[in-house]
C-alpha cells in the first residue's frame, strides 16, 4: 500500500485541547521523548486510557485550537512517539503547530471537522483513510469525508528535512560547500 | 495604507516593507529560557554547533521548580549551570535573591524593551509587550534553532486592535479586563493574530497592569500581545536598559485590522474565569459563595507590588478563612513588600509568603491541591489538574478578589469588603 495513504483508529477530542491535557507539567522534568508517551492524556477525562491503549498508526482527531497553552513540545512528543502518524483538527494553537513542524511531525488543518466532532460524525474508534498528499480523510466506518489544507512552502522544506533541527544542519552544511 | 505594530517591527528586523501573512527570518535581541535550558541544551548539541550564536543574547532564569523540589529538577539545574559556565553566559539568574518568575525578571531587569524581537521558551513570553517589545513563546527545538543560528522565522501576523476607554470603578481591575476579553472572544480568538492594546485608558494603565494583559495574550491564541511605548514605558527603561538596540515603535493610525474590539472598563465588574478553561467567563454574581480550600496570590500574571498592595489593602487586620500562599513574582517585589509592611498584614491575617518562582500554578510544589479541592488563584491558567491534581478546581480571579475570597472562604466580591 502506498505510504501516503494511512489507515487507523480515530481517537476523537473537542476545541481547546490544552497541553496541559495532552501531556502534564508533573512530567516537564522528563527530557527523553521516548519516556513521554506513556504520560499522554493522562489528565483528560475520559481518555485515560490513552497511553496504555493507542496503537501505532492510531489518529488523534480534534476541533478547533487544539494544543492551546504552554510551549512544552513534550506535548508533540509524547504523541508523535506514541506512533500517532499525523494530527487532524479544525486548527492548532500557534505554539504547537510551530513545535510539530520544527520536529517533522505532520499536522493536518481539516475544515468541518469541530461541527463534525459535535454532531458525531466522527467517532472514537472510528476506521480512517488519510491521504496525507491531497490532504483528504475517509471515515471508512461510516463513509464520511473531510479535507485538510496543505502546509505552507517554509514549512514543507522543514517537514522535508525531517524537522528544524535537521533543516539548520543542512543548511550548514550547504554553507561550508 | 499604514502598518500595524507587528508589520513595523518584524519589516524593520528583516529589513524590508513586509505585510500580514509573509514570512519573515529575523534576528531576536534576546532569548529567554527557565528551567528548560537543561533539555533545550540537549537539542542544540544534536545541531553540531559549539557554542551559541551570541552569549550576550541570551538569558537563563530558573523559576518553574525552586530550589529544586525533586532530583530530576536538580539535575537539570546543575546542567544549566554548566551550560553557563561553559558557554560563558553573562544574564543568568541563579535561585538567589536576584532572581524571580522570569517574565518578571526579564521586564524589571530591562531585557523587555520597545521595538526589540524577543522569544522565549514559555508561552507566556508575550508578557514584554507591555514595554512595546514584539516578544513570543516558542518551543524548544526552535530555541536550540535561535541558540545556534540567532535566527528565526515568523508569518508576519494580523493584528486585532482592541481599544480600552473609561475608568475601573472600585474592586475592578486589569485582571477582569483581560478574563472579559478572552472570555468574549474565547481561548482560539486570537489564534496567530498580534493583539494591539489603544486607547486612553491604557495610557492610564501601570506597567504593571499592562503586563497583566499583555501576559495572558497567549490564553486567547495571540503570537504576541503590545501595549504603546508611551512616556511611561521610556522613563521606566531609559535606567535600566540591558541594549540601546531599542526603538519606541507604534501602528499607524491607518493601519488594517483584522479585527477591533472596544471596551469600557466603567462597565466591567469584578469576575472570575471558572474551571477548565480560560476563557469560561463569569461576573462575581454568579459564582459568589462558591466553596474554596486555598487562594493563591502569585505567578507571573498578578504578583507585582502594585497587586500585593492590592490583596493587603483587604486583608489588612483582618483573618483569613482558608489557606493562603503569597509568592511574590520576584525577591525584588519581595524586597519592596516586606519593606512597606505588605508581609505583616499577610502574615497577621494567617497567609504564608513563599520564596519567589513560580510556585504552585502548574503544579510542580509549594502549594498542589487534594482530590475535591477548589483554589482561587490569580494565575493565568485553569486547565483541568493545572494545579496537580486531575479532580480539583481552579478559579482565576484579580488580586482583590483573591484576597476577598481568601477571607471568608468562599468566593467572594471585592466590592463588599473595600
Amino acid at each position: 500500500m502506498d505510504k501516503t495513504i494511512l489507515r487507523g483508529r480515530a481517537w476523537v477530542f473537542n476545541d481547546d485541547v490544552d497541553t496541559d491535557l495532552i501531556y502534564h507539567n508533573k512530567y516537564l522534568a522528563e527530557t527523553d521523548p521516548k519516556n513521554m508517551p506513556k504520560y499522554s492524556f493522562e489528565y483528560f477525562p475520559g481518555k485515560e486510557n490513552f497511553a496504555k491503549e493507542v496503537k501505532e498508526g492510531d489518529f488523534v482527531v480534534a476541533g478547533t485550537n487544539f494544543g492551546c497553552g504552554s510551549s512544552r513540545e513534550h506535548a508533540v512528543y509524547c504523541l508523535k512517539y506514541a506512533g500517532v502518524p499525523v494530527i487532524l483538527a479544525e486548527s492548532f494553537s500557534r505554539i504547537y503547530y510551530r513545535n510539530a513542524i520544527n520536529n517533522g511531525y505532520p499536522v493536518l488543518f481539516v475544515k468541518g471537522l469541530s461541527q463534525a466532532i459535535k454532531d458525531g460524525k466522527i467517532k472514537d474508534g472510528d476506521e480512517l483513510e488519510v491521504n496525507l498528499l491531497k490532504g483528504e480523510i475517509k471515515d471508512v466506518t461510516n463513509g464520511n469525508t473531510f479535507h485538510g489544507d496543505a502546509v505552507a512552502d517554509l514549512e514543507k522544506d522543514i517537514m522535508k528535512a525531517g524537522g528544524l533541527i535537521e533543516y539548520l544542519k543542512e543548511k550548514a552544511e550547504e554553507k561550508k560547500k | 495604507m499604514g502598518k500595524t505594530f507587528a508589520e513595523k517591527v518584524l519589516g524593520k528586523a528583516a529589513g524590508e516593507s513586509v505585510s500580514a501573512g509573509q514570512v519573515v527570518i529575523v534576528e531576536p535581541h534576546f532569548c529567554m529560557s527557565h528551567d528548560n535550558a537543561a533539555p533545550i541544551w540537549k537539542t542544540f548539541k544534536k545541531i553540531g554547533v559549539s557554542k551559541v550564536w551570541k552569549p550576550d543574547h541570551l538569558v537563563f532564569i530558573l523559576d518553574h521548580a525552586i530550589p529544586a523540589p525533586t532530583d530530576k529538577h536538580a539535575e537539570n539545574h546543575m546542567q544549566i549551570r554548566q551550560v553557563v559556565k561553559e558557554q560563558g553566559l553573562k544574564h543568568f539568574y541563579d535561585v538567589t535573591s536576584k532572581g524571580g518568575v522570569c517574565h518578571q525578571i526579564m521586564c524589571e531587569e530591562g531585557f523587555a524593551l520597545p521595538g526589540l524581537i524577543m522569544v522565549g521558551s514559555d508561552s507566556h513570553t508575550c508578557t514584554y509587550g507591555a514595554f512595546g517589545a514584539f516578544s513570543t513563546g516558542i518551543g524548544r527545538s526552535e530555541m536550540a534553532g535561535a541558540w545556534a543560528t540567532g535566527q528565526i522565522w515568523f508569518r508576519v501576523p494580523e493584528s486585532m486592535k482592541i481599544t480600552v476607554t473609561g475608568k475601573f470603578s472600585k474592586g475592578v481591575s486589569a485582571k477582569d479586563l483581560i478574563l472579559k476579553v478572552i472570555g468574549d472572544i474565547k481561548a482560539d480568538g486570537a489564534d496567530y493574530m498580534s493583539v494591539e492594546f489603544h486607547g486612553p485608558a491604557i495610557e492610564a494603565m501601570s506597567l504593571a497592569e499592562r503586563m497583566t494583559l499583555c501576559n495572558m495574550g497567549i490564553e486567547m491564541g495571540a503570537k504576541n500581545a503590545v501595549c504603546p511605548p508611551d512616556k511611561k514605558v521610556l522613563d521606566f527603561i531609559k535606567p535600566i536598559a540591558k541594549t540601546n538596540a531599542w526603538e519606541a515603535i507604534w501602528a499607524d493610525d491607518d493601519a488594517v485590522y483584522a479585527q477591533e474590539l472596544n471596551y469600557d472598563l466603567g462597565k466591567l465588574e469584578p469576575c472570575v474565569a471558572k474551571p477548565h478553561t480560560v476563557d469560561n467567563y463569569a461576573p462575581i454574581g454568579e459564582v459568589k459563595g462558591t466553596p474554596i480550600h486555598q487562594a493563591f496570590l502569585g505567578s507571573c500574571t498578578n504578583a507585582r507590588i502594585e497587586d500585593l498592595r492590592e490583596a493587603a489593602a483587604i486583608l489588612k487586620g483582618k483573618e483569613i478563612a482558608v489557606r493562603t500562599i503569597v509568592i511574590p513574582a520576584s525577591w525584588t517585589v519581595y524586597r519592596q513588600a516586606m519593606k512597606e509592611g505588605l508581609f505583616d498584614v499577610f502574615l497577621d491575617a494567617g497567609c504564608i509568603i513563599n520564596n519567589p518562582g513560580c510556585g504552585p500554578c502548574m503544579g510542580n510544589h509549594e502549594g498542589i491541591l487534594a482530590p475535591g479541592e477548589t483554589c482561587i488563584s490569580t494565575a493565568n491558567r485553569n486547565f483541568q489538574g493545572r494545579m496537580g491534581n486531575k479532580d480539583s478546581n481552579i478559579y482565576l480571579a484579580s488580586p482583590m478578589t483573591v484576597a476577598a475570597s481568601a477571607l471568608k472562604g468562599e468566593i467572594s466580591d471585592p466590592r463588599e469588603v473595600l
